[in-house]
């Protein structure tokens, strides 16, 4: 058997996704808050098109180890965040990650219109030495690296997507 | 640690930039990505259960009504959800979403000139059984232009989010209708080069499954990747 195709999530995810962005009635799954044992982080930043242009209707969900660096444990570190309609900003409340192999970071998956499928990346943190031992990092070509570190900004974490351009991030196929 | 996943089939999947859809024109990445055998981070997922449903969230006909059932074709989507190699995927999570009977989102940004139907907000979720079988009950979506060329038509669809048990198995995909007029020339579907592939996205009409004088029924498995199966590691796999 073969893998079912991918097809784009469109414009309109939210009323699966995000009902809450919406105002739809039904329950939302999940939140953009993680809770949990560890230091408590705040990570936002914007999907950028290949003019610059915020993209509004974003999904940006985060997957991450716990302050152990642990997958199989009781914190369930999966959290989704629509990017604002109005500021095309994403925002998650979480707790910094352990490091499992190398460096700590999370990964994070988009989804929207005009992207035929989901895009996985990675947001490493700023000016943590064991960045530079990271295997997965150290696989990045040095002159895009800077793709996958956040800024460090008044008190959280700034970390923006580039989809096209001299700043493209770079994306995995994992 | 679980195993790692098969590659991806990229011949079956949609290239990022399909100019025959323009909305990838500017969002797709134009570098490589870069392929990686499954890190650990993405060989494991979330894990849903129960806690995580409400107990209408699979029936959209009544999920978001107040005065009385959501208006249009009574329609029951189920399948399976299997790997690669066929074996059932248990309890994930599926999320739908679709337009309303007559091709309208409820959603802030669709204007198109059809009503909204009071009773139907268009989103649901389910988690597959023990076999990997789903099911939903909602109403047919209908079809909507959308401005893509001047008279570009959706065929009616529905939309599917799947987890399955790794992130690397994260897939959103559409499901289309048997016999749908529209499908042929869909813009959206037509991402997807290879026809066998296309075929796929498209739900059957299941008699069987029909329930006599209430709902159709309409049959979409899914597969998601498969893990590898390795006999030996390679020497220099951890140097």
């Amino acid at each position: 058997m073969r893998e079912t195709p991918s097809q784009t999530a469109g414009p309109y995810l939210h009323i699966g996704m995000l009902p809450a962005q919406v105002g739809l009635r039904y329950r939302t799954l999940g939140s953009d808050t993680l809770t949990g044992g560890g230091t408590a982080i705040q990570i936002e930043g914007r999907v950028l098109d290949g003019i610059g242009a915020p993209c509004r209707e974003m999904v940006v969900e985060l997957w991450q180890a716990d302050a152990d660096g642990r997958y199989d444990g009781a914190f369930r570190g999966w959290a989704r965040a629509g990017t604002d309609f109005a500021t095309g900003l994403y925002r998650f409340t979480t707790v910094q990650p352990g490091a499992v192999i190398g460096a700590p970071f999370v990964s994070l998956w988009i989804a929207a219109r005009g992207l035929n499928m989901g895009l996985h990346t990675r947001m490493y943190f700023p000016g943590d030495a064991r960045n530079d031992i990271d295997p997965v990092l150290s696989c990045v070509d040095p002159a895009r690296r800077h793709t996958l570190t956040a800024r460090a900004e008044g008190g959280h974490f700034v970390f923006d997507i580039c989809l096209q351009g001299p700043n493209e991030t770079v994306f995995f196929d994992v | 640690m679980p195993p790692e996943f098969i590659g991806r089939a990229y011949g079956r999947h949609p290239p990022p930039l399909t100019p025959g859809y323009k909305s990838t024109v500017l969002r797709s990445p134009r570098m490589p990505s870069l392929s990686l055998a499954t890190p650990e981070a993405e060989r494991y997922g979330p894990v849903f259960g129960h806690a995580d449903l409400a107990p209408l969230d699979h029936d959209l006909i009544r999920n978001h009504a107040t005065t009385g059932d959501a208006i249009g074709e009574r329609t029951i989507l189920h399948g399976r959800v299997m790997d690669e190699h066929g074996r059932p995927v248990p309890h994930t999570m599926i999320e739908i979403w679709q337009a309303n009977a007559g091709g309208r989102y409820r959603h802030a940004t669709d204007n198109y000139v059809a009503a909204l139907d009071p009773n139907f907000g268009g989103g649901g979720r389910a988690l597959t059984d023990a076999e990997g079988r789903y099911a939903f009950r909602t109403i047919k979506p209908g079809a909507y232009p959308y401005p893509n060329h001047a008279n570009s038509w959706r065929p009616a669809h529905v939309h599917f989010s799947l987890f399955g048990t790794g992130f690397a198995q994260r897939l959103i995909t559409q499901m289309y209708f048997e016999g749908d007029p529209l499908i042929p020339d869909d813009d959206i579907l037509n991402t997807i080069p290879d026809p066998a592939a296309r075929q796929d996205l498209i739900a059957r009409l299941d008699r069987n499954a029909a329930i006599a004088l209430d709902s159709l029924a309409y049959r979409f498995d899914i597969v998601l990747r498969g893990r590898r199966q390795t006999f030996f590691e390679a020497d220099h796999a951890h140097a």
